[in-house]
């Protein structure tokens, strides 16, 4: 390879970064070119090895082979630290925060330097307000909400004065709205001639903003574009490699015959720990053949209201949560079942399924009490053979792909973990689903399977509940959606009235009647 | 040089068979470096160790004596530290089912039956249970520590017991000794073959015990309940199950039978109360129950082991003249190779040359 | 010197050592781990410093050998816990079990040995002011290290950056790590802090509080050092008040059976234990303080990622 005087004058040359973890390939000889003043989109999958290819710019993951040039100059960045020191900044996507510390703090421990505390707020103070980004640096992160936390990480990268910005999926936990400020804030920075590598699957937004692209798939370089003389749909092929099947929506036959099949009344909830958010006089009705979708930033009480409506956590009046017309306000997450409710929860592992336990007896564990007669022998007696037979079934009906006949659950990956945990509710054919994050971190083929496995569930007459935060996702299944924030939730708004723009005002705070006002003046 | 551990996909079923012979051979070699650092050969001092005792069938029967408290603690031990439950207060539970246990033997003295005995175990089970459910309501009441507070109950159960043998339950006839009076025939339990040696029936409660948890732990419902609330609290509530309702079945299963134990050795090998009636049995339980992997069925094989490691201290000190109290550092010393061979299972591990010293100190 | 003096001069004494073992136990639960191994190497301690200072007759080395020996013990449970990521509470368990084991070894040529008392020290003038003379001026050394400690470990966490990193590892591991903290390192460096204030804590036992070598004299003050860490919500203060509390109950029972009453011996004895009880049973009540002062990766296993 000769070096062109072109790829001199870049900020980070990268070429052939490679980095295995035990037999999987993770980043395979992976090239990348960043001009000065350039956003430049690194695109791919999940499991596509993006988020690995940044750890080792940042030095957190060490590379097995390959070279990174700086400013002309190769270096080798083995720590974090080394990376701050050249100019590197990294926002990370799984934030890397301190809740029970102070937002200077935060800041404090990425500076390697003996400044204090309180000169590190002030200059802090200065930076936020400079950008636009408010923030009180002596509030607690554990009290703060995710934007916010968003806010430290940033601010706390620009304290360093980078010449580059790494930003890991930023907007996944945004409004449409704040994610219009970064958009804003990026750009401002892109013109003080900072350098910002910008990775996200949102295609729409990279487009909008990014002057350049580098795809990744299963670890390797696919493609080198300029996003925005490609269209969306030539974008996601480049990353996925293939079609992916898209998703069929038929009319809703929701008609006002349909019964209610799941019923939220009056519901709520104190907080039940230091950072936990309280369900404030919640209702819902959610009717047979409809999928409802709830919307909202992470934090604003989804997962307090899924454990409410899965029996996980009982009410206090047995007539806040009605399932096919019975009171189950009182009852357990096993009665609940019995009712005809099944729930997926956003954890997969720890929480939906118990990562050291293998695919038949995580099958059991949602299904021992509705399947008893199938699954229990008289005395308690685990039946094996029914276990295994009911597993091999669902495996071949979701395509979960394992290396082992009955493998632990956390041998599987992400994806086809949550085919097999999606497929073990599906089974029982729920009368009502009630899921959280359907296809949070699963990669695209697998995601449209579940997704139309929902809808089709739905079709056929059961009620289903999607819990949410990703807007293509929700618009793509959901008949209605409301919106979840700090513990309230709103009015549904039907799909056909429902825009990106209305329903993350709504993430962000404003009422129903602001809503349709704005919405209207636009 | 440095360690990197690199996870494995699925746990090792080669390792999890291999680790508690590894750290045997591990704990056999560090035994021998330390007779050998004390003057004395170590080739002698592991056979007094480990294979005199073998030799005689009077040995063997102190071996199972030995064993079947530390087999009936640890099997029960093996619900709580599957359930997470981190009951470390067995040596109390023992102790005060030895006291509930002698409630007629010392006081009804005359109350001669042939229902006395069973009347004096179930006793000791209810005992021993009802002291380890002390612990257990602490933890889902107030949500106290139950590592500190089964262990504290070790330190007021000893003193009381001591209270008990000095004062109230001090034996009249006794010319001031600190001791009960000896139980009448209908409370002792019987040795189970009495022409070759001291065995008594506790042995065979023990192995029943170890059969009928292992079954329940490997192949019913309340087992799968065990496992999945120790490894995944909140995937138990998920599957319906209450992790309240399964701290006490662990304190009280455990409790129980470390009451049970108590009574079996006071009954069965002591014949009465004195200040201390155990070398630490409640302890070295917990070894027995981490080596036996915390299977009901390995557990048997390791509460012989560790009754080995006993009589082999009091042969050592006879034959080589070194102290018994090498016994508890064999102990200590195997535990730590059993935890540290655990990571086997779980991990492959690689060895390096330190470009970075993170890992190592 | 009065009665109250002399009460509250042996209450000192008795708090002294609960108060140096929490104050290690303090730092190491901070930095995220917990080490249940407290009794094991503070007995080692105990041990080796009695051995030593018997040995040589020189008390001081007797109190430095016993720092090291809780060091180098607790660099055992380190190894394990932290390069093999064996399970914190049993690897902590077999260090007190192996520490039981390996002191009454150690220890058994040193039973009804005379010790050596490390004598105290008298600062001048000021020892002689009435009641808190004594009390605060003429104590042994290691009380003055103790209340160092105290001040020390307060200002290292709270206001130090090497102390904000600590507490910022116990927090999240996985945070720090991203930003490149050594949290291995770390985590080394708490463990062998606490060992080191275990052994000191065990020197004070034998060569302070009771000169001489009994087996098993540490008497569960180890887990009583644990509780406190506890009680105190991991705060350095509060651990002093706890132990001085503790300090006081101990001694209180003490002159009890002095006194007689009428009261069991036994029963008084066992007061430190269910005072235990009782006090974790008092703060653990609150389960949203509970979780707001934990540490939020205590007892949490922790690879990292390279």
């Amino acid at each position: 390879m000769n070096t062109t005087s072109e790829q001199r004058k870049n900020l980070l040359n990268v070429r052939g970064l490679t980095k295995v973890f035990g037999t999987l390939v993770a980043c395979d000889h992976v090239d990348l070119a960043i001009g000065h003043g350039e956003i430049h989109a690194l695109l791919g999958e999940n499991g596509a090895g993006k988020s690995t290819l940044v750890k080792m710019l940042f030095g957190s993951l060490e590379p097995a082979d390959g070279t990174i040039e700086w400013n002309g100059d190769i270096v080798s960045i083995s720590t974090p630290a080394e990376a701050r020191h050249l100019g590197i900044g990294m926002v990370f996507q799984h934030f890397s925060l301190f809740e029970a510390l102070t937002a200077a703090e935060n800041i404090a421990l990425s500076l390697d330097t003996q400044t204090p505390i309180t000169t590190i707020a002030e200059k802090a103070r200065e930076v936020s307000q400079a950008y636009g980004l408010p923030l009180d640096p002596y509030s607690l992160v554990g009290d703060l909400s995710v934007g916010e936390r968003q806010r430290i990480e940033i601010i706390r990268c620009l304290l360093q004065e980078p010449q580059l910005i790494i930003l890991d999926e930023p907007t996944s936990v945004l409004t449409p709205q704040e994610a219009d400020k970064l958009f804003e804030t990026l750009e401002r920075l892109r013109d003080e001639g900072k350098s910002i590598l910008y990775i996200s699957h949102r295609l729409e937004e990279v487009k909008r903003m990014c002057d350049n692209a580098t795809v990744l798939r299963h670890g390797k370089v696919v493609g080198h574009c300029d996003p925005r003389r490609e269209t969306a749909s030539s974008l996601a092929n480049m990353m996925v490699g293939s079609e992916v099947g898209k998703v069929v929506r038929p009319a809703s036959p929701m008609s006002d015959a349909a019964e209610p099949v799941l019923e939220i009344r009056a519901l709520s909830r104190p907080p039940d720990g230091p950072f936990s958010v309280p369900l404030r006089d919640i209702w819902m009705t959610v009717h047979g053949g409809e999928v409802l979708g709830i919307a909202g930033v992470a934090g604003n009480g989804q997962g307090e209201l899924f454990e409410a409506i899965s029996g996980e956590v009982t009410q206090r009046a047995a007539g806040e949560v009605r399932i096919r017309g019975t009171d189950a306000g009182l009852l357990g997450i096993s009665k609940r079942r019995l009712l005809g409710a099944a729930f997926v929860p956003e954890e997969r592992l720890g929480h939906g399924a118990a990562p050291e336990l293998r695919l038949t007896e995580n099958l059991l564990l949602a299904r021992h009490r509705t399947d008893q007669a199938s699954y229990v022998a008289a005395g308690g007696v685990i039946r094996r053979d029914a276990l295994t037979k009911a597993t091999k079934r669902i495996v071949d009906i979701m395509d979960v792909r394992k290396s082992a006949e009955d493998p632990e659950a956390s041998a599987l990956s992400g994806g086809n973990l949550q085919k097999f945990i999606i497929g073990r509710e599906l089974d029982r054919s729920p009368r009502v689903m009630v899921v959280n994050q359907p296809t949070w971190g699963v990669d695209a083929g697998a995601a449209a399977r579940i997704r139309q496995a929902l809808i089709d569930l739905a079709r056929s007459g059961s009620a289903v509940l999607v819990i949410s935060q990703d807007l293509d996702e929700l618009f793509e299944v959901c008949d209605a959606i409301s919106v979840m924030h700090n513990g309230h939730l709103s009015q549904p708004m039907p799909i056909a009235e429902a825009t990106f723009e209305k329903i993350g005002l709504l993430m962000g705070g404003a009422e129903g009647a602001e809503v349709s006002h704005a919405a209207g003046a636009s | 040089m440095r360690i990197e551990l690199i996870k494995r996909p699925q746990h090792s079923a080669l390792f999890s068979a291999l680790s508690p012979f590894i750290a045997f051979a591990l704990t056999l070699a560090a035994g021998g470096i330390l007779f050998a650092i004390l003057g004395k050969s170590p080739l002698a001092a592991l056979y007094s160790y480990f294979i005199e005792p073998l030799t005689e069938i009077w040995s063997l029967h102190e071996l199972a004596v030995k064993a079947t408290p530390l087999i009936l603690i640890a099997v029960g031990l093996s619900v709580c530290f599957q359930s997470n439950n981190w009951n470390i207060g067995a040596e109390g539970q023992f102790i005060v089912g030895a006291i509930t246990g002698s409630i007629m033997p010392v006081l009804l003295p005359d109350f001669q039956f042939w229902f006395v005995l069973p009347l004096i175990l179930i006793f000791g089970f209810a005992g021993g249970a009802a002291y380890g459910s002390v612990p257990a309501f602490l933890k889902v009441r107030f949500n106290t520590n139950e590592i500190l507070s089964s262990l504290m109950l070790v330190y007021v159960a000893q003193l009381f017991l001591d209270w008990l043998v000095r004062g109230p339950w001090r034996n009249p006839e006794g010319f001031n000794f600190p001791e009960t009076r000896q139980f009448h025939s209908f409370a002792i339990l019987p040795e189970i073959l009495p022409a070759s040696g001291r065995a008594h029936w506790g042995f065979v409660f023990a192995l029943l015990a170890a059969l009928v948890l292992w079954f329940l732990l490997s192949r019913t419902m309340k087992g799968f309940e065990v496992k999945l609330i120790g490894q995944s609290p909140r995937a138990g509530a998920f599957a319906g199950f209450s992790d309240k309702r399964m701290i006490y079945f662990a304190f009280l299963v455990s409790g129980g039978l470390a009451g049970l134990a108590g009574i079996s050795e006071v009954s069965g090998a002591i014949g009465q109360l004195r200040p201390v009636i155990s070398p630490g049995y409640g302890f070295t339980a917990i070894i027995v129950a981490f080596l036996g992997r915390l299977n009901p069925l390995g557990i048997v094989a390791a509460g012989l082991v560790l009754a080995l490691s006993y009589l082999g201290g009091e042969a050592a000190q006879i034959s080589l003249g070194v102290s018994d109290k090498t016994a508890r550092v064999f102990q200590g010393l195997l535990l730590f190779f059993v935890l540290a061979c655990d990571t086997l299972i779980h991990y492959r591990i690689r060895l390096g040359t330190a470009q970075k010293p993170e890992g190592t100190a | 010197m009065g009665i109250l003096e002399a009460v509250l001069l042996t209450i000192a004494t008795a708090a002294t050592p609960l108060l140096i073992a929490a104050m290690g136990e303090l730092v190491t639960e901070r930095s995220g781990v917990l080490n249940l191994g407290v009794e094991g190497m503070m007995i080692m301690g105990a041990v080796t410093g009695f051995a030593v200072a018997s040995s040589t007759g020189s008390a001081w080395l007797g109190m430095a050998a016993a720092i090291i020996a809780g060091m180098a013990f607790s660099l055992l449970f380190g190894f394990l816990t932290l390069t093999l990521v064996t399970n914190q509470v049993a690897t902590g368990l077999a260090l007190t079990l192996l520490g039981l084991g390996f002191s009454g070894m150690l220890g058994e040529g040193f039973v009804g040995r005379p010790g050596v008392k490390l004598g105290n020290i008298d600062i001048p003038v000021l020892s002689d002011l009435p009641v808190v003379g004594k009390l605060v001026f003429g104590q042994d050394p290691i009380f003055y290290i103790s209340i160092l400690l105290t001040a020390g470990v307060a200002w290292f966490l709270f206001y130090s950056r090497a102390g904000l990193t600590l507490r910022s590892v116990g927090d999240s591991h996985r945070s720090a790590h991203a930003l490149g903290i050594k949290v291995i390192r770390i985590r080394y460096l708490a463990v062998m802090f606490g060992g080191a204030c275990s052994g000191l804590a065990g020197a004070h036992l034998s060569l302070v509080y009771v000169p001489q070598w009994v087996e098993g004299m540490t008497a569960g003050r180890g887990w009583i050092a644990l509780a406190l860490v506890v009680f105190a919500s991991w705060r350095p203060w509060r651990v002093l008040a706890g132990a001085y509390l503790f300090g006081a109950v101990s001694i209180g029972q003490l002159h009890a059976q002095a006194l007689g009453f009428g009261i069991p011996s036994q029963l008084l004895s066992s007061l430190p234990y269910l005072a235990t009880i009782v006090v974790l049973v008092l703060i653990s009540r609150n389960r949203r303080l509970t979780v707001m002062n934990t540490p939020a990766s205590l007892g949490q296993p922790f690879v990292p990622d390279r």
